[in-house]
């Protein structure tokens, strides 16, 4: 894992004065809130509907025991003893008081992390795989170039006031868990026919009112250029980014309206300007930041046959562990889906679990996924029912992932001030009705919205579901074939919505009817869906 | 208008800046407004010795690309931004190559020293002579 230099410290201490300073300057009242709102959105701090919301950021998605710990400390000293672990990898506290976030700050630093750039117009946290360094399938451990990315936008003097919010993802695998399809631009790493590693770029995905597949500008950039190359992309948005209209001013607008051959060309025009100033560090600072991401020494003789005569674990195997690099090892995914509870919430007890779980079994690393679930990466197969039987008592094995009750969801009326209706209580409800038959579903990947910006990623949702707000009540319109993934897809309204208990009843006739036109058991929802299209659909929900 | 804030030590030059359409070859100080393209200017850079850009808002950005394009091009006059800024955003401007600030709200001279001291070091390459923690990183192990 990354571990910070004096220099990297410096500068979130430095970070962390700077906002004690603004926040005393506000209490003060030596600056308005007008002033204020933008200074404390760069530090991921915003004013919900009962109280201020802190985002700290996870960079890509990975923490260590000593992190998680904190994360845990943060819960129960300044919130209510909860976090929120949100669909791009970083945390969320509902309950922040202002005069305490400097303090917050301050803890959040002695552990080597940072809410910068998690709100405002500028580039946001890196998100990335969640299996990194641990997968099968990967070509490199994409997180070195995040963490540089990471440096690179830190502070970025021309692009923190951007015409909107920025993200970028990154995946080493060509089995895509980062959506990067989705996001303002997504990289890939590649081979070039020498099998040197390099970058496949895209640009201008998104979710929100507008959603958009990225297009590929570029099949293959030399990574020891790729800074000048981001560099040039995000001059030709800062320059040419609409900023009339908010709802307009993402990067997949720009892109959509040049067209992305031509935005690729002006791309290259600027870049060709902005390369030869020097703006790529050597080839050895990469190699410096990968050294820190060298993966934890594994057992070569790891025994693979595990003992799974207890059919709660061999099927919580089953369902939550993927296979590792090492034959000997399991990629473990903690589900923090218990139908029922909140999508994404771990109490600060269940933090400090996983801390111990991570360093005892796990090469002392824990990984937040997009669909706001958790992963150790490095576990011994061996030690696999041990630590199943920990997770069992503390309320923590949900053997869900991927299937109908594992729903993500964005925080919707419940927290937040932009939304038109909730959208925990009906993944709530969802989960608790369909758990029951969801081994025989398999694959079904449900997401809740609670308003058209898309926080809970409906677009991408085998089933969406969006809250919209029809004259003053909620409610929720269904949505049908959407993909995240390498087959990524936008999913498509149905048809007319439905109040909050017609949601649920929808779903559920969109699930019956999907038995029936299954090719065979293995065939799932969104494949089904894909090959007999919506009309089945539609009939089943309305008749 | 607060009084302008500026980090150079020549003395000002006073001229009116005229917008960009009426600006031609020979005129010392010209205004930019946001959606300006700066690359225009590139031809005049030996005769300006002031280049004015606008902030009509605070969530307006083009401005710091404006500013680094000038620079980059070799400008070595005033690079003056003009409109809604505020203390903390001077190290994003000065990075970007602004030496001079006439904000609309007053700039306290203290805390203005504050903020530019804040951060000892910095990511990445700008429009200023600061290097890079990179090329730090590297120097302390060469
Ligand atoms: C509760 C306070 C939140 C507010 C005020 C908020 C606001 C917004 C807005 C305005 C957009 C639309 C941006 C656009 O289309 O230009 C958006 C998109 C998005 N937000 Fe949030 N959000 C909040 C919470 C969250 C949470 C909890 C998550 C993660 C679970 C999240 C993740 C995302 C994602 C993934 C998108 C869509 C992807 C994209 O940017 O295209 N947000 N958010
Ligand atoms: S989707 Fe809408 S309701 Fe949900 S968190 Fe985002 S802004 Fe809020």
């Amino acid at each position: 894992m990354y571990r910070y230099d004096e220099y990297d410290q410096a500068i979130v201490d430095a970070r962390v004065a700077e906002f004690r300073d603004q926040v005393e300057r506000r209490l003060k009242n030596e600056i308005s809130e007008e002033a204020f709102k933008p200074l404390r959105l760069m530090n991921g701090l915003y004013l919900q509907l009962h109280a201020y919301m802190l985002r700290v950021a996870i960079p890509y998605g990975t923490v260590d025991s000593r992190q998680m710990r904190m994360l845990a400390h943060i819960a129960r000293r300044y919130d209510r003893g909860y976090g929120h672990f949100t669909t791009r990898q970083n945390i969320q506290y509902n309950w922040m008081k202002l005069e305490e976030m400097p303090d917050l700050l301050a803890d959040l630093a002695s552990v080597e992390m940072h809410a910068f750039q998690t709100s405002g117009n500028c580039i946001r946290n890196i998100s990335s795989d969640q299996f990194a360094a641990a997968a099968a399938d990967e070509i490199a451990d994409p997180r070195p170039y995040a963490e540089l990315l990471r440096q690179w936008s830190t502070l970025h003097p021309e692009f923190s006031f951007l015409p909107r919010k920025f993200k970028i993802a990154v995946t080493g695998s060509t089995i895509d868990r980062a959506a990067i399809k989705l996001h303002d631009i997504g990289l890939e790493l590649v081979q070039n026919d020498a099998g040197e590693i390099g970058l496949k770029v895209l640009v201008g995905g998104g979710m929100g009112r507008t959603p958009m597949l990225g297009h590929v500008i570029r099949k293959y950039l030399p990574v020891a250029d790729y800074l000048s190359y981001m560099e040039a992309i995000l001059r030709v948005y800062n320059r040419h980014g609409r900023r009339d209209n908010i709802y307009k001013a993402r990067i997949k607008i720009l892109v959509n309206d040049l067209g992305a051959a031509e935005f690729a060309r002006q791309v290259e025009e600027e870049w060709a300007l902005v390369k030869p100033l020097g703006l790529d560090p050597p080839p050895s600072e990469l190699a410096r930041i990968a050294a820190h991401f060298a993966p934890p020494v594994l057992d070569a003789n790891a025994p693979v046959e595990i003992d799974q005569s207890n059919p709660d674990f061999a099927n919580w195997v089953t369902v939550n562990t993927h296979p590792h690099k090492a034959p000997g090892y399991a990629i473990v995914t903690i589900s923090l889906k218990a139908p029922g509870e909140i999508p994404g919430d771990a109490s600060a007890d269940q933090m400090d679990i996983i801390a111990d779980l991570a360093q005892r079994y796990a090469g002392d690393e824990i990984r937040v996924t997009h669909a706001q679930n958790l992963v150790l990466p490095h576990v011994r197969r061996a030690d696999l029912f041990d630590l199943w039987q920990v997770l069992v008592s503390a309320g923590l094995a949900t053997a869900n992932l991927d299937r109908a009750s594992d729903i993500i969801s964005c925080p919707g009326l419940d927290y937040c001030t932009l939304a038109n209706a909730r959208s925990i209580p009906i993944a709530q409800k969802l989960a608790v009705k369909l758990a029951p038959q969801e081994a025989d579903l398999g694959e079904l990947k449900i997401k809740v919205s609670g308003c058209i910006n898309g926080c809970g990623h409906h677009h991408a949702g085998h089933i969406g579901i969006l809250g919209v707000d029809r004259k003053g009540e909620e409610n929720y319109q269904l949505l049908l074939g959407g993909s995240g993934a390498e087959d990524a897809t936008l999913a498509k309204i149905l048809g007319p919505g439905f109040d909050e208990n017609g949601i649920v009843a929808a779903v559920e006739k969109v699930i019956d009817r999907y038995k029936t036109l299954r090719a065979d058991p293995a065939e799932r929802f969104l494949d089904t869906y894909r090959r007999v299209g919506a009309e089945p659909f539609k009939e089943a929900v309305y008749g | 208008m607060a009084e302008v804030y500026r980090l150079r030590s020549d003395p000002e030059h006073t001229a009116p800046a005229l917008p960009l359409a009426e600006y031609q070859s020979g005129g010392t100080a010209v205004r930019l407004e946001a959606g300006d393209d700066a690359r225009l200017l590139v031809p005049h850079l030996g005769t300006l010795r002031r280049i004015d850009i606008a902030f009509p808002k605070f969530r307006e950005g083009r401005g710091y690309s404006s500013a680094r394009i000038l620079r980059e091009a070799g400008f070595t006059g005033e690079i003056r931004a003009v409109g809604v800024l505020y203390v903390d955003q001077l190290m994003f401007l000065t990075r970007a190559g602004f030496d001079a600030v006439l904000p609309e709200t007053p700039i306290d001279p203290a805390v203005a020293e504050r903020t530019l001291a804040r951060f000892p070091n910095v990511y990445m390459k700008a429009a200023d002579s600061l290097q890079p923690i990179w090329a730090l990183r590297e120097q302390s192990n060469a």
